[in-house]
């Protein structure tokens, strides 16, 4: 009974969601108060509605209900709470119940913290909010019921949540990663009001500038949050396989960077305008478009998702609708631009510019990579499969641009920088990077030309981005009262570009000095592998609540002196029988050591893998940093003041 | 001009979306094998069951379903019960055990009704390696003599059995 409540309660949204669309957008063609007011209760009730709808599935996973069919294949009374809990978002049905209530909860926002938007322009953007939802709600209705129930015949016991999936990095990866997926449909209805109004002025701009940022932190937190699991739980050592369904999460991710910095154009001097909402509706499109491919199974991915044509269907359909209606909108309605533009060449717009061109490039290379088999064999041109080494080739180029850019953005100015003073300003860094270029392959004991290469850049981001800050925070009376002087935004830009920087070393560092070796440990024999000495002090049987595994005791040393004992796995769940590898880890600030069992060779001897991940944890630092500076720049003051500012007073972007 | 310039986000939609649509209809997975016409490659092997080594002669006779799984692979467990169903119905079939252990090989087939006439136990993967495999399950049509003439990758179901390698392997037979 309680499922059909559930059920039932989806019907309600689906109801709500669609009177969200209607009501507000013909009060806001009527000029009718009441109705365009109509729109805060309506994202209200639907929030309720699919909360309601979220949380019985929760009872349903919570107390075993397996005659509901997604429970049933999703979970096992032997799984503790918290992974029945994050099994909800574990599959296909569920995923996209949370995705709908995040939806609903971003609306829902809009409507509380939106207060000060002229409320024509508020319940344009509700309405918009509310088709996104009407669409996403039928398709779980139509195609994808959650609380689809077996009877008569319900099995006693669940098929169990996949053992990939039963691990703390999950419980928070979808949910992080659909905020910002979602996240980006605000900044898109922003968009799609703006249009709708014809009033392009800065002020639409500075609204969205926030919701815009928020998303972008959220989806940078669940992009590394997913790569870092991958590293930990795949155990193949990689952080990043260029994996279709990571495609569709970074496309997103690379326009949301453009978006969030053609915004501050957009917002500070007026320009891009047409632009900035391009990037908008192709962040939130891109979205979609990874949720097509992922969900319809028209390419192979290593995410398995329960695909099935009628949904890729359905989605398709949908993706039509929504990006073919917005950017015919766009096409009609965004402003063209008659006079010339009024910025010298080197300048910041024209940097900005420059970061929005390439990152734009770098985004088309991934999706033409994601997308060629896919077309390919379309237009029967064959099979193929494109790998990591087409995706590194094209990728890297682009980006090492944008990092020598972005050394000198922050020194420069709106309308027109001097040249020759910016030159001077960053040599002092320059040479600095070369240096530490020459000096780090050389001190890891492994030089290589490409090595030096990437230091460089790295260190050019970071040592440009922190001289800057250096030189900003002169003040007369000292230093300290120069830094706090400093806008929240300005702190928020530093922290994402050392981010950037961070990761970038990371990135380059590990691909070159990571090593691994393959080796037979036998019970009480030490092996040496990168200057560490391991030693298999005993293998065990151990029970998890819903697994055995064989477990090897692995006691890490360097010169006689323990440093960490490993307990990697081989896991055998009961219900699928399926094996799984855990890595054990010890965790370093530059290197990361991880063992992981490998085959079984007698009684007294395994086969094992042993990773010696140099640098590893600089990608996920520097991720989580970009996210920090985001918040940074979100609660910024200048945000919170609650009128509708239309001309803001020139300062940092 | 500038106002057609707007247009080209629109119009490179409208060249993507029959792509996807033409792309909803195949299938990814059905990959063609450069061995396609060619006899199954050498190997010799022990069996799941048995230490006893056997070669290609082994398979040859009768119209044959090779199947490649192993007990680590999720998708061979949702797969199994319809290699059951078909083994039922007459359809020989012969596993191989793909980069596996063989106690565990053993007792998955003890646990879930062993479907096949006999498994090859490829714990290295060389027979995988010389298919091109890439990754279990996967099925390979052959015939009497021996010759591949489908490879099927992913899991075979009933839509899969009903509507390509069913009306392959009557052909076959009735030949």
């Amino acid at each position: 009974m309680i499922p059909e409540l559930g059920h039932f309660a989806l019907i309600l949204s689906l109801a709500l969601s669609a009177a969200l669309f209607v009501v507000p957008l013909w009060g806001a063609y009527r000029l009718s108060q009441p109705l365009m007011l109509a729109g805060r209760s309506l994202a209200a009730g639907q929030l309720l509605m699919v909360t309601v709808a979220f949380v019985i599935l929760g009872w349903a996973f919570l107390h075993d209900d397996f005659s509901v069919s997604y429970v049933a294949n999703h979970s096992n009374s032997l799984m503790p709470v918290y992974y029945k809990l994050s099994a909800i978002w574990g599959g296909h049905e569920g995923s996209l119940l949370l995705w709908i209530l995040m939806l609903s909860g971003w609306t829902f926002a809009i409507a509380i913290f939106s207060r000060s938007l002229p409320l024509d322009m508020q319940a344009r953007v509700l309405a918009v909010m509310g088709f996104v939802a009407t669409g996403f709600l039928m398709f779980i209705l139509f195609t994808s019921n959650p609380f689809d129930r077996i009877l008569p015949l319900s099995p006693q016991e669940g098929a169990d949540l996949n053992p990939l999936l039963q691990d703390p990095g999950l419980i928070f990866h979808p949910p992080l990663l659909y905020m910002g997926y979602v996240g980006f449909s605000s900044v898109f209805a922003f968009a799609i009001a703006a249009l709708l109004t014809g009033k392009l002025d800065t002020a639409w701009a500075r609204w969205s500038r926030p919701w815009a940022t928020v998303a972008w932190a959220f989806l940078t937190l669940g992009l590394a949050l997913g790569s870092w699991w991958a590293y930990y739980e795949l155990g193949w050592g990689g952080w990043w396989f260029w994996d279709p369904v990571e495609n569709a999460a970074f496309m997103p991710w690379l326009v949301g960077t453009a978006l969030i910095h053609s915004l501050a154009v957009t917002e500070k001097r007026g320009l891009f305008k047409s632009w900035t909402i391009l990037l908008a509706i192709f962040a939130f499109s891109l979205s979609l478009l990874g949720t097509f491919l992922v969900r319809s199974g028209v390419l192979t991915s290593v995410h398995a998702f329960a695909n099935d044509p009628d949904r890729g269907l359905f989605i398709l359909v949908f993706l039509a609708v929504v990006v073919g209606a917005s950017l015919l909108l766009f096409a009609l309605r965004a402003p063209v631009i008659k006079n010339a533009p009024s910025f010298n060449l080197l300048s910041r717009e024209t940097l900005l510019l420059a970061n929005n061109i390439l990152l734009m490039i770098a985004m088309i290379t991934v999706l033409f990579g994601t997308l060629f088999p896919l077309v390919a064999d379309a237009l029967k041109l064959g099979k193929y499969s494109v790998g990591a080494p087409y995706f590194n080739l094209t990728f890297i180029p682009f980006m090492t641009i944008i990092c020598l850019l972005m050394g000198i953005a922050p020194e420069s100015r709106w309308k027109r920088t001097n040249g020759s003073p910016l030159a001077k300003v960053v040599s002092g860094p320059a040479v600095l990077s070369l240096a530490l270029g020459i000096a780090v392959p050389i001190l890891l004991g492994d030089f290589a030309f490409s090595m030096v290469l990437a230091v460089f850049i790295g260190s050019w981001v970071g040592l440009t981005t922190l001289w800057d800050l250096w030189r900003k925070s002169q003040n007369s009376q000292g230093r300290w009262v120069g830094l706090r002087k400093l806008s929240l935004s300005y702190w928020g830009m530093i922290i994402a570009h050392c981010g950037i920087a961070v990761s970038v070393l990371g990135v380059c560092l590990n691909s070159h000095y990571a090593d691994m070796d393959k080796v037979r440990m036998d019970v009480g024999q030490p092996v040496t592998v990168a200057g560490y000495q391991f030693t298999l002090e005993k293998l065990e049987q151990v029970r998890g609540p819903n697994y055995m595994a064989d477990q090897a005791v692995v006691v890490m040393s360097k010169d006689d002196r323990v440093l960490r004992v490993l307990k990697p796995q081989k896991r055998r769940y009961f219900a699928s029988g399926q094996i799984m590898t855990e890595v054990a880890l010890d965790p370093g600030f530059t290197r990361d050591v991880y063992v992981a069992m490998g085959d079984k060779i007698n009684a007294q001897s395994w086969a094992m893998r042993i990773h010696y991940m140099r640098f590893v944890r600089w990608i996920w630092l520097g991720a989580l940093m970009m996210a920090l500076g985001g918040m940074f720049a979100v609660i910024d003051k200048r945000y919170r003041k609650r009128k509708s500012a239309a001309s803001p007073t020139p300062q940092e972007a | 001009m500038g106002r057609l310039k707007l247009f080209l986000p629109l119009i490179v939609l409208l060249i993507l979306l029959p792509l996807f649509y033409v792309g909803l209809r195949l299938d990814p997975s059905a990959m063609p094998s450069a061995l396609i016409g060619n006899p199954l490659p050498g190997f010799s092997l022990s069996t799941v069951e048995s230490e006893e080594v056997v070669g290609p002669e082994a398979v040859t006779g009768e119209v044959t379903l090779l199947n490649v799984w192993a007990t680590w692979c999720f998708a061979c467990k949702a797969e199994h019960p319809y290699l059951n169903k078909l083994a039922g119905e007459g359809i020989r079939i012969i596993g191989v055990n793909y980069k596996d252990e063989r106690t565990a090989a053993q007792e998955w087939l003890r646990d879930l009704h062993n479907p096949y006439e006999f498994s090859l136990y490829d714990n290295e993967g060389r027979l995988g390696l010389e298919l091109g495999v890439t990754g279990a399950p996967e099925t390979y049509l052959l015939d009497r003599d021996g010759i591949i003439h489908y490879r099927h990758i992913g899991v075979v179901n009933d839509k899969v059995w009903n509507e390509v390698l069913g009306p392959k392997y009557r052909e076959l037979q009735g030949e």
